[in-house]
């Protein structure tokens, strides 16, 4: 008998749906206000902490719906948003110092489907609010910068080797190393090539000695700026409260940093855009520690605090600006003991050796300073943000400094890398500037989605009376593969980690909806055509559905292709709306053609039929 | 029989046409060709850069009142206009040399913000000129490779002649739309662009449906000329044409009166996309294979009975 399906393909059938349906759960329930808590450079969260919470908030009288730890964090679920910003205040107050605080919508997931990894579908920025910046490094100044610190280097060790020349300088990206003898210029280009191997040597004229870096070493530059930069970025961004910020590279200079569900994006801006910066400093010796923290600050002084909170009176000159350093790492000393090993920049290096020249023995004080996020908050409800500046380090001057000097007097190993994380996080090697900005107000994003709802439910509706009317009762079964097609999308975009659903990405749905069913119109009017020709209800059935498989397969291909390259040029919303149109064709193709047949079958395959209801 | 839009019992001419629409094709493309290079295009923020604000006044706003705060705040080239609904303001602020440019947004909202206390920021967008410039040359990369991939597939799939008629149809297709889009001078931002390359989609969806049955009729039919077989064809595949269209056309309604301003020029796009789309799958595509001289032998089977019937029917 024609039209029977296998019993196998039934499961499938079923199972896959129930597969994408169980999958798309999570996103009936709603969402919870949270308060999330996590680990910061120098402390994890602990489940211990959730009783120490607990008591807090109700000593605080504050109520909340519970609270959970979960992968490496807490979240303190509380019922509005008022509840929110009070507790995160209340929460910010104690942890604020040790731990990140920050608000966050927590899915409403139920524990049974949240242990099966099911989670909703992640909300772009246009639907959620929030920022978005790219920004883009600024590799001439990188470059520049670490020539000036292999000018230096060269001078030294040509100097070291007592090969005479007369002098270096910069050209455009290479350097220029001019000789007054050609034996001498042999010799050092003999040694450089030898002993200097991230520069490419070659001879510009007898006296002239052309030094470039390879393209390898240059590639290098420009991937340490930016990963340098999007440390930084990290670090500030940890600063700024934010729940799930996201900071990548993209393309090869450029830095994309999202913020959802961030309020005051005009601060946000200016704290990623600000420089963080180091500054040497000499500890001002003379000055009266006890009155300066009294309040009585000498004139040519400033009253600093190191890290663990004890005051320090700092000559009020900066010695040398961060912005110098190129590199620091740490190490072991000769005894043992950790070391920070730092390089600084030609004018850096001068800088240092003219700062230092006088002060051997003297204590020099290593300041960081840094943008925070403070609980106050200005008259329009910003949050103000404080320059803080820190002591991470005093350290005894030894001798004369160069442009390559370390810092000892480290209490421990740990402390020592830390120091050179810092030091390497806190000196932008190259500035960053903003070339792409897209700020979406939260009550812009929660319009957005009724939007996209309402436009989704009439697309939908319309589509389903239409096909009722036209189809009957195979209308029915169209419109039952139509709605299990949407459920299938959202479903499966629920289970993609990396897609989020942007406003474009319900449009594509609502345009998916409405060219789903072209598989269904082809197979029903093949089914018809094939009934004025005579065939038998079974046989027109039959050969419907197989007749019209090679169309649709051609169609929803070619209309694949467009999206793949949507896909591959588009970036944000873009790619959201070429992710839902190809999620779309293939679950289309699943639904018009897979389960509308087992329906089919299921309900007039198998036994006599006189007339077919299409 | 139930419902049917159209019960066609003798084939329609449609190729008797084809010297009108070949005429109408050509008017609208000059006709879009001049109005591309004459008015251009009304690009969007995401090409040109420069900084848009979209601010939200309660009360509904004032333009004028808004345009003189906004020049006595230094910017007197701001272009102040409604977005969607009276309440809603849309300020576009043109690249400049004296200032950050990603500060303008936040100095926009600041000095709007000072004079009403109620207006409410709804979102900045501000786009460098370099990655506007480097969009435009990706957006239009992708159409070309769009165009060529789908060139090859259809070329293996069928028969050199219909690669080059669907071509022609979907390149017909996006002057077109690109046209109207420059006569009625409509907004061109990223979501247009993604309309377009749906369009290509969809009308491509419609082309292979139509080639699909010539193909086969040419293969099935003993008697009749190529004209006759295209048309017998087309008769066949117009209902199905028209229904898709329909449901189509039903989605992008809704999308256009319900889905909000942002994505208005996405749905007109896509809407004058279909109505072309459909057109030109009837008289462009095919009537470029019959041009071409496309014949029975031309699509007898070669090897394989018919492409996709190796494939096990699901």
């Amino acid at each position: 008998m024609l039209n029977k399906t296998p019993l196998w393909k039934y499961f499938t059938v079923i199972g896959m749906i129930l597969l994408c349906g169980l999958y798309a759960l999570p996103n009936l329930y709603g969402e919870d206000f949270a308060i999330q808590i996590s680990s910061s450079r120098d402390t994890t969260v602990s489940a211990e902490m959730v009783a120490d919470i607990t008591s807090h908030l109700e000593s605080a009288n504050i109520s909340f719906r519970r609270i959970e730890f979960k992968d490496e964090r807490i979240l303190v679920r509380v019922n509005d948003s008022d509840t929110q910003l009070i507790a995160r205040r209340s929460l910010d107050d104690v942890y604020g110092d040790d731990y990140f605080v920050a608000m966050n919508l927590a899915p409403d997931t139920p524990e049974w489907l949240a242990n099966l990894g099911a989670t909703p579908m992640k909300l772009g920025l246009d639907l959620r609010g929030g920022v978005h910046f790219l920004m883009e490094v600024d590799m001439k100044t990188a470059i520049e910068k670490s020539l000036d610190g292999a000018k230096s280097d060269l001078e030294n060790r040509l100097r070291e080797e007592k090969l005479r020349y007369r002098g270096i300088r910069v050209v455009g990206d290479d350097l220029e190393i001019t000789f007054r003898a050609a034996d001498v210029l042999e010799s050092a280009q003999f040694y450089l090539r030898n002993n200097y191997g991230e520069m490419a040597f070659t001879e510009k004229d007898d006296l002239t000695l052309r030094a470039s870096y390879t393209p390898q070493r240059l590639s290098e530059l420009r991937d340490y700026a930016v990963k340098q930069n999007i440390t930084i970025i990290r670090n500030r961004v940890n600063q700024l409260g934010v729940a799930e910020p996201l900071v990548q590279k993209q393309g090869q200079e450029r830095i994309v940093v999202q913020l959802p569900g961030i309020q005051d994006t005009a601060k946000a801006k200016e704290i990623l855009n600000a420089t963080a910066t180091l500054e040497f400093r000499l500890v001002d010796l003379d000055g009266d520690l006890a009155s300066a923290v009294r309040g009585r600050v000498p004139p040519r002084s400033k009253l600093l605090y190191t890290r663990d909170g004890r005051p320090q009176l700092l000559k009020k000159d900066i010695m040398l600006e961060g912005s110098h350093i190129v590199d620091a790492n740490s190490s072991m000393d000769e005894n043992g003991f950790p070391q920070v090993n730092i390089d600084l920049d030609g004018k850096g290096g001068s800088l240092m050796s003219k700062g230092t020249k006088d002060n051997v023995g003297k204590p020099m004080a290593t300041v960081f300073i840094e943008y925070e996020a403070t609980d106050k908050e200005d008259t329009e409800g910003n949050t103000i943000f404080e320059k803080k500046e820190e002591i991470i380090n005093v350290a005894t001057i030894q001798a004369q400094l160069g442009s390559s000097f370390r810092i000892t007097g480290i209490d421990s190993v740990t402390e020592a890398r830390d120091l050179s994380l810092l030091l390497r996080a806190g000196a932008l090697i190259a500035p960053i500037q903003i070339v792409e900005e897209r700020t979406v107000g939260p009550s812009l994003g929660k319009e957005n989605i009724e939007l996209g709802q309402t436009a989704i439910l009439y697309g939908l509706i319309a589509v389903l009376i239409f096909m009722l009317i036209y189809y009957r009762a195979f209308g029915v079964v169209a419109n039952i593969a139509l709605m299990i097609n949407v459920i299938m999308i959202v479903g499966i975009m629920s289970m993609m980690p990396g897609a989020a659903l942007s406003l474009p990405g319900m449009a594509g749905i609502v345009l998916t909806v409405g060219m789903a069913v072209d598989a269904n119109v082809l197979i029903f009017e093949r089914i018809r055509e094939e009934l004025r020709e005579g065939r038998s209800p079974q046989q027109a059935i039959h050969h419907g559905y197989d007749n019209a498989f090679s169309t649709i397969l051609d169609a929803n291909i070619t209309t694949f292709i467009a999206g793949l390259i949507l896909f591959a040029i588009g970036t944000g919303p873009i790619k959201g709306f070429s992710i839902t149109l190809m999620i779309g064709i293939i679950t289309s193709m699943f639904t018009a053609i897979l389960v509308t047949r087992v329906l089919v079958n299921a309900v007039w395959g198998g036994r006599r039929v006189e007339k077919l209801a299409i | 029989m139930a419902f049917q839009i159209l019960k066609l019992k003798d084939t329609v001419s449609f190729m008797k046409l084809r010297i009108p629409a070949l005429f109408l094709s050509t008017f609208l493309i000059l006709g879009s060709i001049t109005s591309l290079a004459v008015n251009q295009l009304n690009w969007g923020l995401d090409f040109t850069g420069g900084t848009v604000i979209q601010m939200n006044y309660p009360q509904g706003a004032d333009l004028e009142k808004v345009r003189l705060e906004l020049s006595e705040a230094g910017f007197e080239n701001a272009v102040v206009q409604n977005f969607g609904s009276s309440q809603e303001v849309l300020i576009r602020v043109a690249p400049r040399e004296d200032l950050a440019q990603e500060k303008i947004g936040d100095m926009v909202v600041e000095a709007l913000q000072a004079k009403s206390a109620d207006a409410e920021k709804q979102r900045i967008e501000f786009v460098g000129p370099n990655v506007g410039e480097e969009l435009t040359e990706q957006g239009g990369l992708a159409m070309l490779v769009a165009l060529i991939c789908i060139l090859i597939y259809v070329a293996m799939r069928f028969e050199w002649r219909f690669a080059l008629g669907s071509v022609a149809a979907l390149a017909h297709d996006v002057l077109i739309t690109l046209g109207l889009f420059s006569v009625l001078q409509l907004e061109f931002d990223l979501t247009v662009l993604a309309a377009l390359l749906a369009v290509i989609g969809y009308s491509l969806n419609d082309t292979i449906v139509v080639s699909d049955r010539i193909r086969e009729n040419f293969r099935k039919v003993r008697k009749g000329t190529p004209e006759e077989i295209i048309n017998i064809s087309l008769t066949q595949t117009l209902n199905r044409t028209i229904v898709t269209s329909l449901t189509t056309i039903l989605v992008l309604l809704a999308l256009f009166f319900k889905g909000g301003a942002l994505i208005h020029g996405f749905a007109t796009a896509l809407l004058m996309g279909v109505f072309i789309g459909t057109y030109s799958s009837v008289y462009i595509a095919s009537a470029v294979a019959l041009a071409l001289g496309i014949s029975k032998e031309d699509l007898m089977p070669t090897e394989v009975e018919k492409e996709g019937e190796d494939l096990e029917p699901l």
